[in-house]
Protein backbone atom coordinates (compact mmCIF):
# COMPACT_ATOMS: atom_id res chain seq x y z
CA UNK A 1 0.00 0.00 0.00
CA UNK A 2 3.39 2.17 0.17
CA UNK A 3 2.90 3.27 -3.67
CA UNK A 4 -0.98 4.74 -2.99
CA UNK A 5 0.47 7.72 -1.56
CA UNK A 6 2.71 8.46 -5.21
CA UNK A 7 0.01 7.34 -7.38
CA UNK A 8 -2.89 10.50 -8.06
CA UNK A 9 -1.59 13.68 -9.60
CA UNK A 10 1.57 12.83 -11.29
CA UNK A 11 2.74 16.64 -11.26
CA UNK A 12 5.94 16.20 -9.59
CA UNK A 13 7.58 13.95 -12.29
CA UNK A 14 6.05 16.48 -15.27
CA UNK A 15 9.40 18.86 -15.66
CA UNK A 16 8.29 19.81 -19.37
CA UNK A 17 5.69 20.06 -20.48
CA UNK A 18 1.74 21.41 -19.37
CA UNK A 19 -0.85 18.63 -19.28
CA UNK A 20 -3.77 19.68 -19.85
CA UNK A 21 -5.71 19.34 -16.89
CA UNK A 22 -8.03 16.23 -17.20
CA UNK A 23 -11.72 15.94 -16.21
CA UNK A 24 -11.93 14.44 -12.95
CA UNK A 25 -15.25 13.24 -13.40
CA UNK A 26 -14.77 11.79 -16.67
CA UNK A 27 -14.38 8.27 -17.65
CA UNK A 28 -10.80 6.81 -18.13
CA UNK A 29 -12.00 5.82 -21.30
CA UNK A 30 -14.31 6.41 -23.92
CA UNK A 31 -15.26 5.15 -27.38
CA UNK A 32 -18.23 6.41 -29.52
CA UNK A 33 -19.24 4.78 -32.71
CA UNK A 34 -15.16 3.84 -33.31
CA UNK A 35 -14.80 1.83 -36.54
CA UNK A 36 -11.14 1.12 -38.49
CA UNK A 37 -10.85 0.05 -41.41
CA UNK A 38 -7.65 -0.85 -43.38
CA UNK A 39 -7.12 -0.59 -47.44
CA UNK A 40 -5.30 -3.79 -48.34
CA UNK A 41 -4.63 -5.36 -51.50
CA UNK A 42 -7.65 -7.47 -52.18
CA UNK A 43 -9.98 -4.23 -51.18
CA UNK A 44 -11.00 -2.85 -47.73
CA UNK A 45 -10.76 -4.41 -44.29
CA UNK A 46 -13.10 -4.03 -41.74
CA UNK A 47 -11.22 -4.45 -38.62
CA UNK A 48 -13.55 -2.71 -36.24
CA UNK A 49 -17.11 -1.08 -36.29
CA UNK A 50 -19.19 0.60 -34.10
CA UNK A 51 -17.95 0.01 -31.04
CA UNK A 52 -18.96 1.91 -27.78
CA UNK A 53 -17.14 1.43 -24.72
CA UNK A 54 -17.16 3.28 -21.53
CA UNK A 55 -14.58 2.41 -18.81
CA UNK A 56 -14.52 3.97 -15.24
CA UNK A 57 -11.10 5.44 -13.72
CA UNK A 58 -9.70 2.32 -11.47
CA UNK A 59 -11.89 -0.34 -13.59
CA UNK A 60 -10.30 -3.42 -15.47
CA UNK A 61 -11.66 -4.44 -18.52
CA UNK A 62 -10.76 -6.77 -20.39
CA UNK A 63 -11.36 -7.42 -24.09
CA UNK A 64 -10.97 -11.29 -25.02
CA UNK A 65 -12.44 -12.73 -28.64
CA UNK A 66 -10.73 -14.87 -31.27
CA UNK A 67 -7.73 -13.57 -33.56
CA UNK A 68 -8.64 -11.05 -36.13
CA UNK A 69 -11.27 -9.60 -34.20
CA UNK A 70 -9.54 -6.35 -33.41
CA UNK A 71 -8.73 -6.35 -29.33
CA UNK A 72 -5.30 -5.24 -30.45
CA UNK A 73 -6.39 -2.82 -33.41
CA UNK A 74 -9.00 -1.40 -30.84
CA UNK A 75 -5.92 -0.99 -28.21
CA UNK A 76 -4.01 1.07 -30.98
CA UNK A 77 -6.19 3.47 -31.59
CA UNK A 78 -7.14 3.90 -28.00
CA UNK A 79 -2.90 4.22 -27.50
CA UNK A 80 -3.41 7.31 -30.59
CA UNK A 81 -0.69 4.69 -32.47
CA UNK A 82 -3.59 4.90 -35.47
CA UNK A 83 -6.38 6.97 -36.18
CA UNK A 84 -9.45 6.11 -35.99
CA UNK A 85 -11.32 5.90 -39.59
CA UNK A 86 -14.52 7.06 -37.43
CA UNK A 87 -15.82 7.58 -34.02
CA UNK A 88 -14.56 9.19 -31.12
CA UNK A 89 -11.68 8.38 -28.56
CA UNK A 90 -11.67 10.11 -25.39
CA UNK A 91 -9.26 9.15 -22.55
CA UNK A 92 -10.16 11.33 -19.20
CA UNK A 93 -12.36 13.52 -21.19
CA UNK A 94 -9.09 14.28 -24.06
CA UNK A 95 -8.83 13.23 -27.16
CA UNK A 96 -6.53 10.03 -27.38
CA UNK A 97 -3.49 12.29 -29.34
CA UNK A 98 -3.94 14.68 -26.40
CA UNK A 99 -3.43 11.75 -23.98
CA UNK A 100 -0.54 10.40 -25.73
CA UNK A 101 1.26 13.84 -25.44
CA UNK A 102 0.67 13.63 -21.96
CA UNK A 103 1.75 10.73 -21.14
CA UNK A 104 -1.90 9.52 -19.47
CA UNK A 105 -1.51 6.02 -20.60
CA UNK A 106 1.07 3.12 -19.67
CA UNK A 107 1.27 0.98 -22.49
CA UNK A 108 2.55 -3.06 -22.73
CA UNK A 109 2.35 -5.29 -25.38
CA UNK A 110 2.64 -9.27 -25.61
CA UNK A 111 6.85 -8.99 -26.57
CA UNK A 112 8.56 -6.69 -23.92
CA UNK A 113 9.80 -4.62 -26.30
CA UNK A 114 12.88 -3.70 -24.06
CA UNK A 115 15.99 -1.99 -25.70
CA UNK A 116 18.70 -4.82 -25.45
CA UNK A 117 21.69 -1.98 -24.79
CA UNK A 118 20.04 -0.28 -21.74
CA UNK A 119 20.19 -2.18 -18.39
CA UNK A 120 16.89 -3.12 -16.83
CA UNK A 121 16.77 0.49 -14.42
CA UNK A 122 17.10 2.40 -17.61
CA UNK A 123 14.85 0.69 -19.75
CA UNK A 124 12.21 1.46 -17.02
CA UNK A 125 13.11 5.13 -16.80
CA UNK A 126 12.98 5.54 -20.37
CA UNK A 127 9.59 7.00 -20.81
CA UNK A 128 10.44 9.18 -17.86
CA UNK A 129 13.87 10.62 -19.83
CA UNK A 130 11.73 11.40 -22.41
CA UNK A 131 9.35 13.28 -20.53
CA UNK A 132 12.61 15.42 -19.09
CA UNK A 133 11.95 14.30 -15.69
CA UNK A 134 15.48 15.12 -13.83
CA UNK A 135 18.07 11.95 -12.90
CA UNK A 136 17.29 12.07 -8.40
CA UNK A 137 13.67 11.86 -9.40
CA UNK A 138 14.47 9.36 -11.88
CA UNK A 139 16.69 7.45 -9.80
CA UNK A 140 14.11 7.52 -7.28
CA UNK A 141 11.22 6.54 -9.39
CA UNK A 142 12.62 3.25 -11.12
CA UNK A 143 13.60 2.28 -7.59
CA UNK A 144 10.23 2.30 -6.51
CA UNK A 145 8.69 0.58 -9.63
CA UNK A 146 11.74 -2.16 -9.19
CA UNK A 147 10.47 -3.01 -5.90
CA UNK A 148 7.05 -3.10 -6.92
CA UNK A 149 7.83 -5.62 -9.38
CA UNK A 150 10.06 -7.50 -7.58
CA UNK A 151 13.03 -6.83 -9.36
CA UNK A 152 15.47 -4.98 -7.23
CA UNK A 153 18.63 -7.07 -7.28
CA UNK A 154 18.25 -6.72 -11.74
CA UNK A 155 18.56 -3.11 -12.34
CA UNK A 156 21.96 -3.19 -13.41
CA UNK A 157 21.33 -6.30 -15.48
CA UNK A 158 20.67 -6.36 -19.54
CA UNK A 159 17.04 -7.76 -20.66
CA UNK A 160 19.33 -10.87 -22.22
CA UNK A 161 20.02 -11.80 -18.68
CA UNK A 162 16.09 -12.09 -18.00
CA UNK A 163 13.90 -14.69 -18.21
CA UNK A 164 10.47 -13.93 -20.50
CA UNK A 165 9.24 -13.38 -17.28
CA UNK A 166 11.42 -10.90 -15.70
CA UNK A 167 10.81 -9.11 -18.90
CA UNK A 168 7.40 -8.91 -19.12
CA UNK A 169 7.36 -7.15 -15.29
CA UNK A 170 10.30 -4.75 -16.62
CA UNK A 171 7.84 -3.99 -19.27
CA UNK A 172 4.97 -3.49 -16.92
CA UNK A 173 6.95 -1.42 -14.39
CA UNK A 174 8.29 0.69 -17.95
CA UNK A 175 4.57 1.17 -18.50
CA UNK A 176 3.57 2.47 -14.89
CA UNK A 177 7.18 4.76 -14.87
CA UNK A 178 4.84 7.95 -15.41
CA UNK A 179 2.03 7.18 -12.83
CA UNK A 180 -0.72 6.94 -15.86
CA UNK A 181 -4.25 6.26 -14.76
CA UNK A 182 -5.27 4.33 -17.64
CA UNK A 183 -2.91 1.16 -18.71
CA UNK A 184 -3.40 -0.50 -21.63
CA UNK A 185 -2.02 -3.90 -22.38
CA UNK A 186 -1.80 -6.19 -25.38
CA UNK A 187 -1.95 -10.09 -24.11
CA UNK A 188 1.30 -9.18 -22.00
CA UNK A 189 1.64 -12.64 -20.69
CA UNK A 190 0.57 -14.48 -24.02
CA UNK A 191 4.27 -15.45 -24.65
CA UNK A 192 4.82 -16.93 -21.12
CA UNK A 193 4.51 -20.76 -19.55
CA UNK A 194 1.22 -20.98 -17.51
CA UNK A 195 3.43 -21.29 -13.92
CA UNK A 196 4.83 -17.74 -14.98
CA UNK A 197 1.59 -16.04 -16.21
CA UNK A 198 -0.83 -16.97 -12.94
CA UNK A 199 2.16 -15.56 -10.97
CA UNK A 200 2.25 -12.61 -12.57
CA UNK A 201 -1.79 -12.24 -12.79
CA UNK A 202 -1.65 -12.16 -9.49
CA UNK A 203 1.09 -9.81 -9.44
CA UNK A 204 -0.73 -7.26 -12.46
CA UNK A 205 -4.20 -7.60 -9.97
CA UNK A 206 -2.05 -6.22 -6.90
CA UNK A 207 -0.67 -3.70 -9.06
CA UNK A 208 -3.71 -2.58 -10.27
CA UNK A 209 -5.48 -2.13 -6.64
CA UNK A 210 -2.14 -0.67 -5.56
CA UNK A 211 -1.55 2.08 -8.32
CA UNK A 212 -5.54 2.37 -8.66
CA UNK A 213 -5.21 2.63 -12.69
CA UNK A 214 -7.68 1.64 -14.52
CA UNK A 215 -6.53 -1.37 -17.43
CA UNK A 216 -7.64 -2.38 -20.97
CA UNK A 217 -6.47 -5.43 -20.94
CA UNK A 218 -6.31 -7.99 -24.02
CA UNK A 219 -6.10 -11.59 -23.96
CA UNK A 220 -7.85 -14.73 -25.50
CA UNK A 221 -7.58 -16.86 -22.37
CA UNK A 222 -11.25 -16.87 -20.93
CA UNK A 223 -10.05 -17.77 -16.86
CA UNK A 224 -6.94 -15.34 -17.39
CA UNK A 225 -9.71 -12.38 -18.15
CA UNK A 226 -12.35 -13.56 -15.41
CA UNK A 227 -9.95 -13.75 -13.23
CA UNK A 228 -8.44 -9.85 -13.53
CA UNK A 229 -11.13 -8.19 -14.74
CA UNK A 230 -14.09 -6.34 -13.07
CA UNK A 231 -16.02 -6.60 -17.17
CA UNK A 232 -14.79 -8.48 -19.83
CA UNK A 233 -15.74 -7.02 -23.24
CA UNK A 234 -16.57 -10.43 -25.32
CA UNK A 235 -15.74 -9.31 -29.50
CA UNK A 236 -16.46 -10.84 -32.63
CA UNK A 237 -14.35 -10.77 -35.69
CA UNK A 238 -15.56 -9.82 -39.84
CA UNK A 239 -15.98 -7.21 -39.35
CA UNK A 240 -14.39 -6.64 -35.87
CA UNK A 241 -17.45 -5.63 -32.79
CA UNK A 242 -18.00 -5.89 -29.55
CA UNK A 243 -21.03 -8.65 -28.93
CA UNK A 244 -21.27 -8.64 -25.53
CA UNK A 245 -19.90 -7.42 -22.55
CA UNK A 246 -20.15 -9.52 -19.11
CA UNK A 247 -19.51 -7.62 -15.64
CA UNK A 248 -17.36 -10.15 -13.29
CA UNK A 249 -17.44 -8.72 -10.30
CA UNK A 250 -15.37 -10.92 -8.11
CA UNK A 251 -14.35 -7.89 -5.91
CA UNK A 252 -11.16 -6.73 -4.49
CA UNK A 253 -9.65 -10.26 -3.55
CA UNK A 254 -7.87 -11.60 -6.31
CA UNK A 255 -5.48 -14.33 -5.37
CA UNK A 256 -4.89 -18.15 -5.84
CA UNK A 257 -7.90 -18.78 -3.76
CA UNK A 258 -10.33 -17.03 -5.53
CA UNK A 259 -9.11 -19.41 -9.01
CA UNK A 260 -10.98 -22.20 -6.76
CA UNK A 261 -14.38 -20.59 -6.03
CA UNK A 262 -17.49 -21.25 -7.35
CA UNK A 263 -18.27 -17.86 -8.42
CA UNK A 264 -15.01 -17.35 -10.57
CA UNK A 265 -16.58 -20.94 -13.08
CA UNK A 266 -19.76 -19.17 -13.00
CA UNK A 267 -18.56 -15.96 -14.88
CA UNK A 268 -15.77 -18.44 -16.19
CA UNK A 269 -19.01 -20.54 -18.03
CA UNK A 270 -20.64 -16.75 -18.36
CA UNK A 271 -18.16 -15.49 -20.71
CA UNK A 272 -17.46 -18.55 -22.71
CA UNK A 273 -21.37 -19.08 -23.51
CA UNK A 274 -21.18 -15.18 -24.36
CA UNK A 275 -18.28 -16.14 -26.77
CA UNK A 276 -19.31 -19.22 -27.91
CA UNK A 277 -22.76 -17.69 -28.81
CA UNK A 278 -21.75 -15.43 -30.94
CA UNK A 279 -22.92 -16.62 -34.60
CA UNK A 280 -19.71 -15.92 -36.96
CA UNK A 281 -17.97 -18.62 -34.48
CA UNK A 282 -18.48 -22.42 -34.04
CA UNK A 283 -21.75 -22.13 -36.17
CA UNK A 284 -21.97 -25.87 -34.99
CA UNK A 285 -23.55 -25.41 -31.56
CA UNK A 286 -26.74 -23.69 -29.70
CA UNK B 1 42.69 -14.09 -23.49
CA UNK B 2 43.19 -17.68 -25.02
CA UNK B 3 40.84 -16.12 -28.04
CA UNK B 4 42.92 -13.15 -28.81
CA UNK B 5 46.18 -15.45 -28.19
CA UNK B 6 45.00 -18.21 -31.11
CA UNK B 7 43.82 -15.19 -33.45
CA UNK B 8 47.61 -14.13 -33.07
CA UNK B 9 48.67 -17.27 -33.83
CA UNK B 10 46.42 -17.92 -36.63
CA UNK B 11 48.27 -14.39 -38.00
CA UNK B 12 51.46 -15.26 -37.71
CA UNK B 13 50.85 -18.80 -39.46
CA UNK B 14 48.79 -17.07 -41.99
CA UNK B 15 52.04 -14.99 -43.44
CA UNK B 16 54.48 -17.49 -42.82
CA UNK B 17 52.43 -19.70 -45.05
CA UNK B 18 52.41 -16.81 -47.43
CA UNK B 19 56.37 -16.71 -47.12
CA UNK B 20 56.47 -20.60 -47.42
CA UNK B 21 54.49 -20.31 -50.55
CA UNK B 22 56.04 -17.77 -52.33
CA UNK B 23 59.85 -18.91 -51.37
CA UNK B 24 58.30 -22.60 -52.43
CA UNK B 25 57.24 -21.37 -55.49
CA UNK B 26 60.44 -19.45 -56.57
CA UNK B 27 62.54 -22.12 -55.60
CA UNK B 28 60.63 -25.23 -57.91
CA UNK B 29 58.95 -22.57 -60.47
CA UNK B 30 60.79 -22.28 -64.09
CA UNK B 31 63.27 -18.86 -64.15
CA UNK B 32 61.18 -17.63 -67.49
CA UNK B 33 57.82 -19.16 -66.16
CA UNK B 34 55.21 -20.90 -68.20
CA UNK B 35 54.37 -19.49 -71.38
CA UNK B 36 51.56 -20.96 -73.85
CA UNK B 37 50.96 -20.21 -77.34
CA UNK B 38 54.22 -18.51 -78.12
CA UNK B 39 55.01 -17.85 -81.56
CA UNK B 40 58.67 -18.70 -82.11
CA UNK B 41 60.97 -15.87 -82.47
CA UNK B 42 58.73 -13.41 -81.49
CA UNK B 43 59.32 -11.29 -78.53
CA UNK B 44 56.22 -10.84 -76.10
CA UNK B 45 53.89 -13.41 -77.81
CA UNK B 46 51.43 -15.88 -75.86
CA UNK B 47 50.02 -16.02 -72.55
CA UNK B 48 52.01 -16.21 -69.37
CA UNK B 49 50.11 -18.93 -67.44
CA UNK B 50 52.83 -19.28 -64.20
CA UNK B 51 55.00 -16.22 -63.41
CA UNK B 52 58.26 -15.83 -63.75
CA UNK B 53 60.84 -16.83 -60.74
CA UNK B 54 64.04 -15.26 -61.35
CA UNK B 55 65.46 -12.40 -58.64
CA UNK B 56 63.96 -9.69 -60.68
CA UNK B 57 60.80 -10.56 -61.34
CA UNK B 58 60.29 -12.54 -57.51
CA UNK B 59 62.89 -11.23 -54.81
CA UNK B 60 63.46 -13.74 -51.71
CA UNK B 61 61.41 -12.45 -48.98
CA UNK B 62 64.52 -11.79 -46.81
CA UNK B 63 65.90 -9.43 -49.60
CA UNK B 64 63.08 -7.60 -49.16
CA UNK B 65 62.93 -7.43 -45.43
CA UNK B 66 66.64 -6.31 -45.85
CA UNK B 67 65.91 -3.58 -47.96
CA UNK B 68 63.65 -1.87 -45.81
CA UNK B 69 67.09 -1.22 -44.11
CA UNK B 70 69.10 0.01 -46.43
CA UNK B 71 69.32 3.27 -47.54
CA UNK B 72 66.07 4.72 -49.75
CA UNK B 73 68.08 5.79 -52.64
CA UNK B 74 71.79 5.20 -51.76
CA UNK B 75 74.21 7.59 -50.37
CA UNK B 76 73.44 8.85 -47.06
CA UNK B 77 70.04 9.31 -47.70
CA UNK B 78 67.78 7.40 -44.48
CA UNK B 79 67.05 3.87 -44.65
CA UNK B 80 63.62 2.47 -46.64
CA UNK B 81 61.45 1.96 -43.17
CA UNK B 82 62.16 5.64 -42.15
CA UNK B 83 60.57 7.12 -45.64
CA UNK B 84 57.85 4.30 -46.26
CA UNK B 85 56.94 4.83 -42.67
CA UNK B 86 56.73 8.91 -43.10
CA UNK B 87 54.65 8.21 -46.61
CA UNK B 88 52.34 5.73 -45.17
CA UNK B 89 51.80 8.31 -41.98
CA UNK B 90 51.07 11.01 -45.01
CA UNK B 91 48.87 8.81 -46.71
CA UNK B 92 47.37 7.64 -43.31
CA UNK B 93 46.48 11.36 -42.32
CA UNK B 94 44.68 12.02 -45.77
CA UNK B 95 42.73 9.24 -45.75
CA UNK B 96 41.57 9.67 -42.13
CA UNK B 97 40.54 13.00 -43.54
CA UNK B 98 38.72 11.40 -46.42
CA UNK B 99 37.19 9.05 -43.96
CA UNK B 100 35.53 11.77 -41.40
CA UNK B 101 34.00 13.38 -44.64
CA UNK B 102 32.84 10.46 -46.04
CA UNK B 103 31.26 9.15 -42.88
CA UNK B 104 29.72 12.76 -42.26
CA UNK B 105 28.28 13.20 -45.78
CA UNK B 106 27.17 9.72 -46.05
CA UNK B 107 25.57 9.39 -42.75
CA UNK B 108 23.75 12.69 -43.17
CA UNK B 109 22.46 11.54 -46.89
CA UNK B 110 21.87 7.98 -45.27
CA UNK B 111 19.44 9.66 -42.28
CA UNK B 112 17.87 11.82 -45.47
CA UNK B 113 16.70 9.24 -47.27
CA UNK B 114 15.90 6.86 -44.19
CA UNK B 115 13.37 9.55 -43.32
CA UNK B 116 12.19 10.82 -46.74
CA UNK B 117 10.73 7.75 -48.87
CA UNK B 118 10.99 9.73 -51.92
CA UNK B 119 14.15 11.13 -51.70
CA UNK B 120 15.68 7.58 -50.87
CA UNK B 121 13.92 6.72 -54.59
CA UNK B 122 15.48 10.00 -55.57
CA UNK B 123 18.55 9.72 -54.37
CA UNK B 124 19.58 5.95 -54.17
CA UNK B 125 20.58 5.33 -57.79
CA UNK B 126 22.82 8.31 -58.14
CA UNK B 127 24.34 7.08 -55.27
CA UNK B 128 24.93 3.56 -56.55
CA UNK B 129 25.82 4.81 -60.19
CA UNK B 130 28.87 7.36 -58.33
CA UNK B 131 30.58 4.21 -57.30
CA UNK B 132 31.11 2.75 -61.07
CA UNK B 133 32.69 5.71 -62.32
CA UNK B 134 36.16 5.24 -62.56
CA UNK B 135 38.35 6.40 -59.98
CA UNK B 136 41.47 7.32 -63.01
CA UNK B 137 39.28 9.14 -65.02
CA UNK B 138 37.41 10.97 -61.88
CA UNK B 139 40.67 12.21 -59.80
CA UNK B 140 42.59 14.55 -61.95
CA UNK B 141 38.95 16.23 -62.38
CA UNK B 142 38.35 16.77 -59.29
CA UNK B 143 41.93 18.21 -59.02
CA UNK B 144 41.43 20.49 -61.78
CA UNK B 145 38.26 21.82 -60.27
CA UNK B 146 39.46 22.84 -56.64
CA UNK B 147 42.64 24.65 -58.76
CA UNK B 148 40.30 26.75 -60.50
CA UNK B 149 37.85 27.12 -57.05
CA UNK B 150 41.56 28.27 -55.45
CA UNK B 151 42.41 30.46 -58.43
CA UNK B 152 39.01 32.12 -58.22
CA UNK B 153 38.90 32.49 -54.78
CA UNK B 154 42.33 34.11 -54.52
CA UNK B 155 43.43 30.70 -52.25
CA UNK B 156 45.73 27.96 -53.30
CA UNK B 157 44.08 24.85 -52.75
CA UNK B 158 46.34 21.83 -51.52
CA UNK B 159 46.99 19.05 -53.18
CA UNK B 160 46.28 16.65 -50.38
CA UNK B 161 42.57 18.49 -50.13
CA UNK B 162 41.98 16.42 -53.54
CA UNK B 163 43.48 13.46 -52.54
CA UNK B 164 41.02 13.85 -49.28
CA UNK B 165 37.99 14.63 -51.08
CA UNK B 166 38.87 11.92 -53.66
CA UNK B 167 38.81 9.65 -50.87
CA UNK B 168 35.47 10.56 -49.30
CA UNK B 169 34.21 9.66 -52.61
CA UNK B 170 34.69 5.76 -52.49
CA UNK B 171 34.25 6.54 -48.09
CA UNK B 172 30.54 7.68 -48.24
CA UNK B 173 29.19 4.78 -49.97
CA UNK B 174 28.83 2.08 -47.87
CA UNK B 175 28.44 4.89 -44.63
CA UNK B 176 24.85 6.09 -46.56
CA UNK B 177 23.84 2.43 -47.24
CA UNK B 178 24.71 1.36 -43.29
CA UNK B 179 23.21 4.59 -42.16
CA UNK B 180 19.82 3.73 -44.07
CA UNK B 181 19.30 0.07 -43.53
CA UNK B 182 20.41 0.47 -39.64
CA UNK B 183 18.32 3.52 -39.00
CA UNK B 184 15.40 1.59 -40.09
CA UNK B 185 16.48 -1.50 -38.20
CA UNK B 186 14.40 -0.73 -35.14
CA UNK B 187 11.44 -3.51 -34.44
CA UNK B 188 7.72 -1.87 -34.78
CA UNK B 189 7.20 -2.46 -30.93
CA UNK B 190 10.06 0.04 -30.16
CA UNK B 191 8.61 2.46 -32.51
CA UNK B 192 5.28 2.23 -30.88
CA UNK B 193 7.12 2.40 -27.53
CA UNK B 194 8.32 5.45 -28.25
CA UNK B 195 5.23 7.14 -30.38
CA UNK B 196 3.60 6.39 -27.32
CA UNK B 197 5.82 8.22 -25.41
CA UNK B 198 5.68 11.45 -27.41
CA UNK B 199 9.00 10.74 -28.61
CA UNK B 200 9.95 13.30 -31.79
CA UNK B 201 11.78 12.23 -34.47
CA UNK B 202 15.08 13.64 -32.72
CA UNK B 203 14.46 11.97 -29.53
CA UNK B 204 13.45 8.87 -31.36
CA UNK B 205 16.89 9.17 -33.86
CA UNK B 206 19.06 9.49 -30.48
CA UNK B 207 17.61 6.83 -28.39
CA UNK B 208 16.51 3.91 -30.33
CA UNK B 209 17.64 4.60 -34.32
CA UNK B 210 20.97 5.01 -33.84
CA UNK B 211 21.59 2.71 -30.82
CA UNK B 212 19.84 -0.21 -33.10
CA UNK B 213 21.61 1.05 -35.94
CA UNK B 214 25.63 -0.03 -34.67
CA UNK B 215 25.67 -2.77 -35.85
CA UNK B 216 25.03 -2.24 -39.32
CA UNK B 217 27.16 0.95 -38.87
CA UNK B 218 30.59 -0.82 -37.56
CA UNK B 219 31.05 -2.95 -40.80
CA UNK B 220 30.09 0.20 -42.82
CA UNK B 221 32.74 1.83 -41.30
CA UNK B 222 34.95 -0.21 -41.35
CA UNK B 223 34.49 -0.68 -45.27
CA UNK B 224 34.35 3.06 -45.83
CA UNK B 225 38.18 2.88 -43.95
CA UNK B 226 39.45 0.48 -46.48
CA UNK B 227 37.61 2.35 -49.23
CA UNK B 228 39.31 6.14 -47.91
CA UNK B 229 43.00 4.13 -47.79
CA UNK B 230 42.37 2.88 -51.21
CA UNK B 231 40.89 5.75 -52.25
CA UNK B 232 43.58 8.27 -51.25
CA UNK B 233 47.01 5.98 -53.02
CA UNK B 234 44.78 5.83 -56.17
CA UNK B 235 44.07 9.77 -56.09
CA UNK B 236 47.88 10.67 -55.00
CA UNK B 237 49.01 8.80 -57.94
CA UNK B 238 46.37 9.73 -60.35
CA UNK B 239 47.06 13.31 -59.23
CA UNK B 240 50.56 13.54 -59.19
CA UNK B 241 51.04 14.14 -55.31
CA UNK B 242 54.34 14.06 -53.97
CA UNK B 243 55.31 12.24 -50.75
CA UNK B 244 52.40 9.68 -50.06
CA UNK B 245 52.89 5.77 -49.98
CA UNK B 246 50.94 5.49 -53.44
CA UNK B 247 53.40 7.67 -54.79
CA UNK B 248 56.40 6.00 -53.52
CA UNK B 249 55.06 2.70 -54.44
CA UNK B 250 55.23 4.22 -58.27
CA UNK B 251 58.59 5.55 -57.74
CA UNK B 252 60.33 2.63 -56.66
CA UNK B 253 58.52 0.23 -58.99
CA UNK B 254 59.71 1.96 -62.01
CA UNK B 255 63.30 1.21 -60.72
CA UNK B 256 62.50 -2.12 -60.16
CA UNK B 257 64.69 -3.50 -62.47
CA UNK B 258 66.99 -2.13 -60.94
CA UNK B 259 66.29 -2.67 -57.92
CA UNK B 260 63.46 -5.37 -57.32
CA UNK B 261 63.46 -5.84 -53.72
CA UNK B 262 62.63 -1.98 -53.11
CA UNK B 263 58.80 -1.68 -54.23
CA UNK B 264 58.13 -4.29 -51.72
CA UNK B 265 58.67 -2.17 -48.91
CA UNK B 266 55.86 0.88 -49.94
CA UNK B 267 53.84 -2.30 -50.41
CA UNK B 268 54.60 -3.68 -47.05
CA UNK B 269 53.20 -0.06 -45.75
CA UNK B 270 50.38 -0.03 -47.84
CA UNK B 271 49.05 -3.40 -46.42
CA UNK B 272 50.35 -1.42 -43.06
CA UNK B 273 48.36 1.44 -43.07
CA UNK B 274 45.01 -1.20 -43.92
CA UNK B 275 45.62 -2.79 -40.87
CA UNK B 276 45.54 0.47 -39.16
CA UNK B 277 42.76 1.68 -40.42
CA UNK B 278 40.56 -1.41 -39.90
CA UNK B 279 42.18 -1.71 -36.42
CA UNK B 280 40.80 1.68 -35.50
CA UNK B 281 37.18 1.06 -36.45
CA UNK B 282 37.45 -2.24 -34.55
CA UNK B 283 38.67 -0.26 -31.60
CA UNK B 284 35.98 2.21 -31.93
CA UNK B 285 33.53 -0.90 -32.27
CA UNK B 286 34.55 -2.33 -29.04
CA UNK B 287 33.36 1.19 -27.03
CA UNK B 288 30.53 0.45 -28.62
CA UNK B 289 30.44 -2.89 -27.61
CA UNK B 290 26.97 -2.74 -25.30
CA UNK B 291 25.17 -1.49 -28.14
CA UNK B 292 25.27 -5.15 -29.78
CA UNK B 293 24.07 -6.53 -27.17
CA UNK B 294 21.08 -7.57 -28.82
CA UNK B 295 22.68 -9.39 -31.64
CA UNK B 296 23.30 -12.25 -30.16
CA UNK B 297 19.77 -13.00 -28.13
CA UNK B 298 17.43 -11.01 -30.02
N1 LIG C 1 -1.91 -2.62 -40.41
C1 LIG C 1 -2.87 -3.40 -40.90
N2 LIG C 1 -3.11 -3.46 -42.23
C2 LIG C 1 -4.09 -4.23 -42.74
N3 LIG C 1 -4.90 -4.99 -42.01
C3 LIG C 1 -4.74 -5.00 -40.68
C4 LIG C 1 -3.72 -4.21 -40.05
N4 LIG C 1 -3.76 -4.41 -38.71
C5 LIG C 1 -4.78 -5.29 -38.52
N5 LIG C 1 -5.35 -5.64 -39.68
C6 LIG C 1 -6.50 -6.54 -39.85
O1 LIG C 1 -7.48 -6.16 -38.91
C7 LIG C 1 -8.07 -7.30 -38.33
C8 LIG C 1 -7.95 -7.24 -36.83
O2 LIG C 1 -6.61 -7.42 -36.47
P1 LIG C 1 -6.12 -7.36 -34.96
O3 LIG C 1 -6.61 -6.11 -34.34
O4 LIG C 1 -4.64 -7.56 -34.95
O5 LIG C 1 -6.82 -8.62 -34.32
P2 LIG C 1 -6.57 -9.32 -32.91
O6 LIG C 1 -5.60 -8.52 -32.14
O7 LIG C 1 -7.92 -9.39 -32.27
O8 LIG C 1 -6.07 -10.70 -33.21
C9 LIG C 1 -7.41 -8.51 -38.95
O9 LIG C 1 -8.25 -8.99 -39.99
C10 LIG C 1 -6.13 -7.97 -39.50
O10 LIG C 1 -5.75 -8.68 -40.63
MG1 LIG D 1 -3.64 -9.06 -31.37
Amino acid sequence: MSTESTTGSGATTRATGVPSAADPAAPALRATGVGKSFTARKGEVVALTGVELEVAPGEFVSLIGPSGCGKSTLLRLIADLDAPTSGELTIFGKPAHQARLDQDYGIAFQQAGLLPWRSVGANIALPLELHGVERAARAARVAELAELVGLTEFVDRHPDELSGGMQQRVAIARSLAAKPRLLLMDEPFGALDEMTREYLQSELARIAAETGAAVVFVTHSIPEAVFLSDRVVVMSPRPGRITDVVATPLGARRDDGLRESPEYYAHVTAVREALHGTPTHRPGEP
Amino acid sequence: MSRRTSAILWGVLGVLAVVLLWEGYKALGPAEGVVIGAVPGEAGSGVLILPRTHDRAMPHVWDMVARLFAPTSGGSTPPLWVSVLGAAGLTLGIAAVGWVIGVVVGGVLGALMQRWRLLEWGLLPWIVVSQTVPLIAFAPIVNSMGLQLGRGGGFEWPQWVSVAVIASYLAFFPVAIGVLRGLAAPDRIHLDLLRSYAAGYGATLWRLRLPAAVPYLLPALRLAAANAVVGAVVAEVSIGMRGGIGRMLLQLAGQASADPAAPWGPTFGAIALGLVAAGSVALLGLGLRRYRRGEATA
